[in-house]
């Protein structure tokens, strides 16, 4: 089969081998007709490629832009401050694709960000720096900020699966909450002075390597083949595809879905664990007031994953978030005026989108 | 038709539809005069809904003429002036509940009234509206107050604002499409002293219904369609309700049917031809049919139904009790609001019941839990395969063996495309199931080998209960015999038992026994195969035949004195009488 040479979106897994089961397709093709059966496997395989690749010659077109931008672009250590930069960002990412393949959205995740490094570090820090004055294990508070983030996940997941309420507004409501909480308990202070073991994450390298960098491409290619290959990873996209069709095949949606908020709430604890190490500190600002959501939400539909749930992976996950930290890195470079850089990031995001659409024609539109 | 020389209010001449190569109308006349009730009966896909969109506007006939009080009728799609002549109470409500009743009465034509809105078109004028409900509502003896929202009323209300709502748009003719499916006895004896009401002041009503005793009791004159064409019409008191079955099934009654005459109207050689072991399957082979049942009353019971209630909007379940042996293929059949397919989505735990108990094996399963219920051994082929078969965007692979996850699975929950696909590849074969190969989106096939994907992913947790629910609705016929085939190997071959849930009379061909649903209850049995179609039609419309359950009591079986009871219990005229 002509389909075992060609990368396939995680729908076409299975077609990519040809095993015994292979006697159902022999037998079919020929009921089908060979030629327009292979002319169909073509045609879909084509459709699978190009959306994998969808943001390629973007990526080589702003790292064109970026050589001829400044001479710094192309070096090493440049990349890997990128990639400090955007791992907290793709950490987050992989959360919110999670929640939204099973069609699902967590607005709150921003918060999340902010709120479980600083009750941790509240928690760790002395009372000089604004700690609570607990002075706990830096290792305690990286267990605390985990159990944070599946708190809020937990909450969410229950308001929105049980309590059948509405996500957009369970986590709209979350996300003010929670950055309340986050100004509340330390009064609007910048925690600083976080111990070596809290800050590791976001600020050691190994050698040229980031550790943050190695962690969320370990985060990502983890979380990718969990996707693809464990059967929780499967009812995941069968149940944002139709949730419907998976509860009637037996697969427990509720827990399922309740499993990817915490899920995802965690990996947005975690990625606020990366972005205070790298700033070491922990601000007021972090997450909700720097409005983080508007790059996750980009950084995942740009990359392909369908606001509708059911389709999209981790590859494209990743090429959204490298997009981001490109164009993100040359406006700096650029020594573009801080005043349009909004203006400026906004009409990339919005030319990606464009971009994705024509070429994988993943429609981000509502039903029309 | 009008033999009474009334003028005709609503002429329907030569009225053609096509729906590709379907032909739902045929040259079909049809006239109603003022102060008549007219019945329209006919079978499901008989073409009543057609007509019904015709006569209500909503579309344009291919050929022929619909003409009001003489004139032409208005464009099609000009639904204000269409309902000055004929407006439409159909089977699904068309109130916006959320809004109050004066504001769905006047929905889309807001009267004019004094001050402003007099001089400026679209400015509604509350006080009027509230008061015209009001006028009409005490003028014809109803009594719901105008600016009650209509989300707070009762089936039986929503329907009398409907009528109303026809009424206050000054319709001469209206059409009630199965009025009584979704009420209660005492309200379908109130909604007929309503079309009496209407009837009286010179309002003409046209009465679908499926319920044939309904149409003795209210209509002067009633017309059969079948196959889209009009194949009787005369009044109700020249005829007996045989006759109108008669018309309605296509004349086999006027003679005693061959034995051969059976279940399906096409291809009654049956689904399991050529395939050993299937005898009791295929009714053309009755010395076959004859053993089968009597060795599975012996053969342990697989699920046990006892007083099994429902309030679902598929239809209610009023106390339903029934057992399905090992190996045995139970039909349950009735029209679509009896619960036939709510008793299925229960048994199968994809919906919660509100009384009564659902076992396997003796084991209680508990309600409304599709996950648990399909762990104690119960498969579930969806009513809607849209809705509930498949996972589109997924291959036909994954989806086939989406039911086997945690078998196919290893320790750490690692799936393997080869897995499943080797898993999926004889399922796919069994049922030839044609498809580019097992990754191919499921949204890419056609719809019967989707239904073959949802009917795999079923056999493939070798289930030891199958709940089928309309398994070959919408499949062509090829597909059709080897679906209901497959469905008769598993329980011949592994003992499983097989819940057929369908109102499609020729699915019933593979089964062992069928139960016949009438407003959520069981109505009655039919035993053993050949199963007559003419009695199951009968049966499901709540009337007994002439046939053997008409005989004395004494001599005939048990399920038969059941049914002839119970149709003497469920007599409209007796209630109206209490």
């Amino acid at each position: 089969m002509i389909s075992n040479q060609a990368p396939q979106g995680p729908a076409a897994t299975a077609s990519a081998s040809t095993g015994p089961g292979g006697t159902a397709t022999a037998a079919s093709t020929t009921a089908a007709g060979p030629a327009g059966a292979v002319a169909t496997r073509i045609r879909g395989m084509n459709a699978n490629v190009l959306r994998e690749v969808a943001l390629l010659p973007m990526l080589i077109l702003l790292i064109i832009v970026g050589t001829l931008v400044s001479p710094a672009f192309l070096t090493a250590s440049n990349f890997a401050g990128i990639g400090q930069q955007s791992s907290a960002l793709g950490v987050v990412v992989v959360g919110e694709s999670l929640i939204l393949l099973i069609g699902g959205m967590d607005l709150s995740l921003e918060s999340t960000f902010g709120l479980a490094p600083m009750v941790a570090a509240w928690l760790i820090v002395p009372v000089a720096a604004f700690g609570s004055g607990t002075d706990l294990s830096p290792y305690l508070g990286i267990v605390i900020l985990l159990a944070v983030g599946a708190a809020v996940g937990l909450i969410n997941g229950l308001l929105i699966v049980k309590g059948r309420l509405n996500g957009f507004i369970v986590t709209l409501g979350m996300t003010i909450v929670l950055a309340g909480l986050q100004n509340g308990i330390v009064k609007a202070q910048t925690l600083f002075n976080l111990p070596a073991p809290f800050g590791y994450l976001g600020s050691a390298s190994i050698g040229q390597l980031p550790v943050s960098l190695i962690v969320t491409v370990a985060i990502f290619v983890l979380v990718g083949l969990f996707l693809r290959y464990h059967r929780t990873g499967r009812a995941i996209y069968a149940i944002g595809g139709n949730a419907a069709a998976a509860r009637a095949a037996g697969i427990k949606v509720e827990r399922v879905k309740i499993g990817v908020y915490v899920a995802g709430s965690m990996l947005a604890a975690v990625g606020g664990l990366m972005e205070a190490g790298r700033v070491s500190a922990v601000t007021g600002q972090q997450g909700y007031q720097e409005g983080i959501i508007f790059s996750v939400f980009a950084a995942a539909v740009i990359g392909g994953v369908s606001l509708k749930g059911g389709r999209g992976n981790m590859v494209g996950a990743a090429s959204g978030v490298i997009l981001l930290g490109i164009v993100g890195d040359i406006l700096d470079l650029a020594n573009v005026s801080n005043y349009w850089i909004e203006a400026i990031d906004g009409a990339v995001i919005l030319f990606a989108l464009l971009l994705a659409r024509i070429v994988g024609g993943e429609s981000t539109a509502e039903e029309r | 038709m009008t033999s009474t020389g009334r003028p005709a209010l609503v002429e329907v001449t030569g009225v053609e539809k096509r729906f590709g190569t379907t032909r739902a109308l045929r040259g079909v006349d049809l006239s109603i005069g003022a102060g008549q009730c007219l019945g329209l009966v006919g079978r499901n896909g008989a073409g009543k809904s057609t007509l019904v969109s015709i006569l209500s506007g909503l579309s344009e006939p291919d050929a022929g003429t619909v003409r009001f009080g003489g004139a032409p009728a208005p464009r099609v799609g000009d639904i204000q002036r269409w309902r000055e002549w004929i407006a439409t109470v159909f089977q699904h409500s068309m109130i916006v509940p959320h809004l109050s009743v004066a504001e769905n009465v006047f929905l889309g034509a807001s009267p004019q009234g004094p001050g402003l809105s007099s001089r400026a078109p679209g400015v509604v004028s509350w006080r009027t509206m509230r008061r015209r409900t009001r006028d009409i509502m005490r003028e014809w003896g109803f009594d719901i107050a105008p600016e009650t929202p209509c989300r707070e009323l009762s089936v039986e209300q929503l329907q009398v604002v409907e009528i109303v709502r026809a009424l206050a748009s000054g319709a001469r003719c209206v059409l009630l499409d199965e009025p009584t499916a979704a009420l209660e006895r005492q309200a379908i004896v109130r909604l007929f002293d309503r079309v009496r009401q209407l009837t009286e002041a010179g309002v003409a009503v046209l009465y679908i219904s499926h319920h044939l005793e309904e149409v003795f009791e209210i209509c002067q004159d009633v017309a059969v369609l079948r196959d889209g064409e009009l194949v009787l019409a005369a009044p109700t008191a020249s005829l007996g309700k045989d006759d109108l079955v008669a018309a309605m099934v296509g004349g086999v009654r006027t003679a005693a049917p061959p034995p051969a005459a059976a279940v399906t109207e096409a291809g009654a050689t049956g689904p399991g031809d050529g395939t050993p072991g299937q005898g009791q399957s295929a009714p053309a082979a009755p010395a076959a049919g004859d053993t089968a049942p009597a060795d599975a009353a012996h053969r342990d019971v697989v699920l046990a139904v006892d007083g099994l209630t429902s309030n679902s909007a598929r239809g209610r379940l009023s106390g339903v009790s029934l057992r399905v042996h090992a190996g045995e293929v139970v039909g349950v059949t009735g029209l679509l609001s009896a619960g036939v397919a709510t008793l299925g989505r229960v048994v199968a735990g994809a919906e919660a019941s509100t009384g009564g108990a659902v076992a396997l094996h003796g084991r209680r399963v508990p309600p409304g839990r599709r996950a648990a219920a399909q762990r104690a051994g119960i498969g579930y082929i969806p009513e809607d395969r849209r809705a509930e078969g498949f996972v589109p965007l997924l291959g036909v692979a994954e989806n086939i063996t989406m039911t086997i996850t945690r078998q196919l699975a290893d320790r750490l929950g690692i799936l393997r495309p080869r897995a499943r696909a080797t898993a999926a590849g004889p399922l796919s074969s069994a049922l030839s199931l044609v498809s580019s190969g097992p990754g191919q989106p499921v949204s890419e096939l056609s719809g019967g080998n989707q239904q073959k994907v949802t009917v795999a992913r079923t056999l493939a947790h070798h289930p030891s209960l199958i709940v089928a629910i309309t398994p070959t609705r919408g499949v062509d016929v090829a597909s059709k015999e080897l679906l209901l085939s497959s469905l008769a190997d598993v329980a011949a071959g592994t003992g499983a038992g097989v819940l057929l849930c369908t109102d499609e009379l020729s699915d019933l061909v593979i089964c062992d026994r069928v139960v016949v649903f009438v407003r959520g209850e069981v109505f009655t049995e039919f035993g053993r195969p050949p199963f007559d179609r003419d009695e199951l039609i009968l049966a499901t419309e709540g009337l007994v035949t002439e046939g053997p359950a008409m005989e004395s009591p004494a001599v005939a079986g048990p399920a038969s004195t059941a049914a002839t009871a119970r149709a003497a219990a469920y007599n409209p005229a007796e209630e109206a009488a209490q």
